[in-house]
């Protein structure tokens, strides 16, 4: 049997979503990122919306998001992509716009446009990467850093005296009126990432129904950050990270 | 032609409003004109002035240090504005609550009692009108019907029923300049 | 009208799609005209009041990316925290207009007039090799006017422009004829106009994607060279500046924005003294007129720079005097306005007249 006689249609299983592009990821081998990426691309297809997207990125390991998916893209300054997709969607309001954060972005330096941008029930939605580390800068303490983590920052582990708590943002976020959809997820086993990419789905169509802003938290994994082997990341992410940010929805209001 | 007028008075006593009917009055004459305030927490208690230039030509400056009118409403202001009036220009001035009076004997002062009027027509919100008829009666640079158009204009809709009092307030300021 | 106001109106004429701005004195009057005359009934304009002058200024960016007509407007503090912001819209090519009703600092500073931030404004007050067309509007007509000429130019070369008033053209009222109304561009005119626009629309041609960040230092310094392309450019077509009583003039005042028309009564007053002043207001900060006032420094003894600041535009004044004559400076400070009798008085000492 030769190659040609396999690579026929009838014997495909799997194909990557049309909108992930060719390039060469930069995310380590075991990242979250790249699984939430697809999921992205292929709910944006699977609306229908690929010529009808502005999306948002961070800055933070995601700040090349917009070299894999391709839709239009704004890069932004560190912490405000919620404001960016806040003039974004007001001035286009029949595109999709979402934001792709991670957790120092979102929670950290760009907590007031978070805030602001879900408390004015802004149309858009958030996907929050929330891996409890700053991977890009080399493995520092996050705001969502658990207590007695260690990382580069915080070499004897997270001290609640010193660092404060690890910050709950999407049970802040839930709170607010003008968030409609609330959600935590993860990606680590294929009936996570099916959850997972029912939520982003969700997510989307309430920005395209105008019902407020979403925000889709997955926990994730940072192997190189956290200096684990993927397997282990989500051993220790089931382990420690779930516990403490709870799986599941936190408000629901999508059918309103 | 060209005036340049400074009012100067308590924040709440409406000179700032005042300068603005007569700068809109001064457009509906066709001239031009500029309207500098103080501005800031000032307006609100402290000393507020208004510096207004009607002029039939082009304007420089609407920062002045010397002014051909001035109306003043308190002894703060009198103490800072009378020095700066040109020689053979107005000062206006309310008696009311004046210890030191104006001294000079170069320019023209006409004290007018703008306060008790104000008393006797029992509405003190009227009170910048009287110093504004006075001012009129001194100084006709505009028209009594544009200052009235252009208060027509200042005023919010809702407030258009006021403009009866503000033209009884104008005609008794002209009524208390004494010669 | 107040200079603010203006600002509100002409913007709604020019047929802005988007104003983001959060209140500080002396110009708040101009969120607060837009929120009163409520453009999104009649044009479409969106207004918001962020959380923010960093929120404000990175919705304009949003804004501007997606090809739309942006703009926000702020004082001194409020146009420092929007520096970060402001040399991310230069890097990434977007047009967008800012505007600055200054206010004296540093700091917290006072609520009165300054033109402290001529530095901030023409040297780039954020980080990289930039510059924002900076223009300065001396009466109220040139705050409404300056708003078009502003976006036309924004638009024109793919940069962003710079308003830069004080609170006193700001607060101040006269006769302003505002530009007739034009309608918001429609999405097939934003498509030609701006084709880089991540508009979101995006069939029929690939991607766009509006960036700042370059890790090939090749490629970043070919997007360096782009830039400073696009700068010399302005350098040669859009110097603006306003000469008076220059003729016979045998000194020369310097001052821009407001400052510029106190000079002028202080010229009349010297003239009809028979002392021989003249004047020269640049409008464009950036680019600077300093052909024009090195001819100038050829015809004149001396030059008085008037600025509401320590001593900033002087330095691009001495740049194109090169030494000829002698170049001083009256500045006033912490919110004070001289009077024309002041800059006259610092004039003949000066000069010893």
């Amino acid at each position: 049997m030769n190659i040609e006689d396999i690579k026929r249609s009838e014997n495909k299983v799997y194909s990557k979503p049309e909108l992930l592009n060719d390039t060469p990821m930069h995310y380590c081998p075991g990242c979250s990122h790249g699984v939430v990426h697809k999921l992205v691309a292929e709910v944006i297809k699977e609306m229908g919306q690929d010529n009808n997207t502005i999306a948002v990125a961070p800055v933070g390991c995601a700040v090349f998001a917009y070299k894999y998916i391709d839709v239009d893209w704004i890069e932004a300054a560190h912490g405000r992509a919620p404001a960016v997709a806040t003039a974004a969607k007001r001035l286009n309001p029949e595109r999709l716009v979402f934001t792709y954060q991670g957790d120092g972005d979102l929670a950290a330096i760009g907590t007031a446009e978070t805030i602001h941008a879900a408390n004015r029930g802004e149309n858009i939605t958030i996907i929050f990467i929330n891996n409890a580390i700053y991977g890009m800068t080399g493995g520092q303490m996050a705001p969502t850093t658990l207590e007695g983590q260690k990382t580069a920052t915080t070499p004897y582990g997270r001290r609640i005296d010193l660092n404060g708590y690890p910050l709950k943002i999407s049970d802040l976020l839930a709170m607010l009126p003008g968030t409609c959809y609330v959600t935590r997820q993860t990606v680590h086993t294929p009936a996570s990432v099916r959850k997972a990419k029912a939520a982003i789905r969700k997510a989307f169509e309430n920005s395209m129904a105008g019902r407020g802003t979403s925000v889709v938290e997955v926990v994730s994994t940072c192997n190189s950050g956290w200096k684990m082997s993927p397997e282990k990341s989500n051993e220790w992410m089931v382990e420690n990270m779930v516990p403490f940010y709870p799986l599941g929805d936190l408000k629901n209001n999508s059918e309103k | 032609m060209k005036k340049e007028i400074v009012a100067a008075g308590f924040g709440g006593q409406g000179v700032l409003s005042m300068g603005k009917i007569l700068a809109y009055a001064g457009l509906m004459d066709d001239l031009e004109v500029t309207w500098m305030p103080s501005y800031g927490p000032e307006q609100r208690g402290g000393t507020a002035n208004v510096t207004v230039v009607l002029s039939d030509q082009p304007i420089s400056s609407p920062v002045l240090d010397t002014y051909d009118t001035a109306v003043i409403l308190n002894q703060q202001s009198l103490d800072k504005f009378e020095s700066k009036i040109k020689p053979g220009g107005v000062l206006i001035y309310d008696p009311y609550g004046i210890h030191r009076k104006p001294t000079r004997t170069d320019i023209t002062i006409y004290p007018v009692e703008a306060m008790e009027a104000s008393i006797e027509l029992k509405n003190a919100k009227t009170y910048n009108m009287i110093i504004l008829g006075a001012l009129l009666k001194v100084n006709p640079v505009v028209d009594i019907e544009s200052v009235m158009r252009g208060l027509k204009k200042a005023l919010p809709e809702r407030h258009h029923h006021l403009l009866p009092a503000n033209r009884e307030a104008i005609m008794r300021g002209m009524e208390l300049v004494k010669e | 009208m107040k200079g603010n106001e203006a600002i509100a109106h002409a913007a709604i004429r020019y047929g802005v799609d988007g104003y983001f701005g959060y209140p500080i004195t002396p110009q708040s009057e101009v969120l607060e005209t837009l929120e009163a005359l409520m453009p999104w009934e009649t044009t479409g304009m969106t207004v918001l009041q962020a959380e923010s002058e960093v929120a404000s200024i990175n919705m304009v960016y949003g804004g501007a990316a997606t090809g739309k007509a942006v703009m926000t407007s702020s004082s001194s503090p409020g146009i420092s925290l929007m520096q970060e912001g402001m040399s991310y819209i230069a890097a990434s090519e977007l047009p967008a207009l800012v505007i600055n009703v200054m206010r004296g600092g540093p700091g917290l500073g006072t609520i009165h007039p300054s033109q402290s931030d001529y530095f901030q404004a023409t040297k780039g007050g954020g980080h990289g090799d930039y510059h924002y067309i900076v223009l300065a509007p001396a009466t109220v007509q040139e705050m409404a006017d300056f708003v078009g000429l502003g976006f036309d130019l924004a638009f024109k070369y793919r940069t962003p422009a710079l308003l830069l008033a004080d609170g006193i053209v700001g607060q101040m009222m006269e006769k302003v004829v505002l530009p007739p109304q034009r309608p918001r561009r429609t999405p097939e005119q934003i498509k030609e106009q701006c084709p880089w626009a991540a508009t979101g629309g995006s069939a029929g041609r690939k991607p766009n994607i509006i960036t700042s960040l370059e890790l090939d230092s090749a490629q970043m310094e070919k997007n360096n060279e782009r830039f400073q392309r696009t700068y010399r450019l302005i350098e040669q077509n859009e110097v603006r500046y306003q000469e008076y009583f220059t003729d016979d003039a045998e000194y020369l005042l310097v001052a821009f924005g407001s400052i510029a028309r106190i000079c002028l009564k202080a010229i009349e007053d010297a003239r009809a003294r028979g002392i021989k002043i003249g004047l020269l207001r640049p409008i464009t900060l950036w680019p600077y007129p300093y052909e024009a006032i090195a001819r100038m420094a050829d015809r004149v003894k001396g030059i008085l720079v008037v600025e509401l600041n320590a001593g900033q535009m002087i330095e691009d004044v001495r740049l194109a005097v090169e030494g000829r004559v002698p170049v001083r400076h009256y500045g006033r400070m912490g919110g004070i306005v001289p009077n024309p009798a002041e800059i006259l008085d610092s004039f003949e000492s000066q000069f010893n007249l």
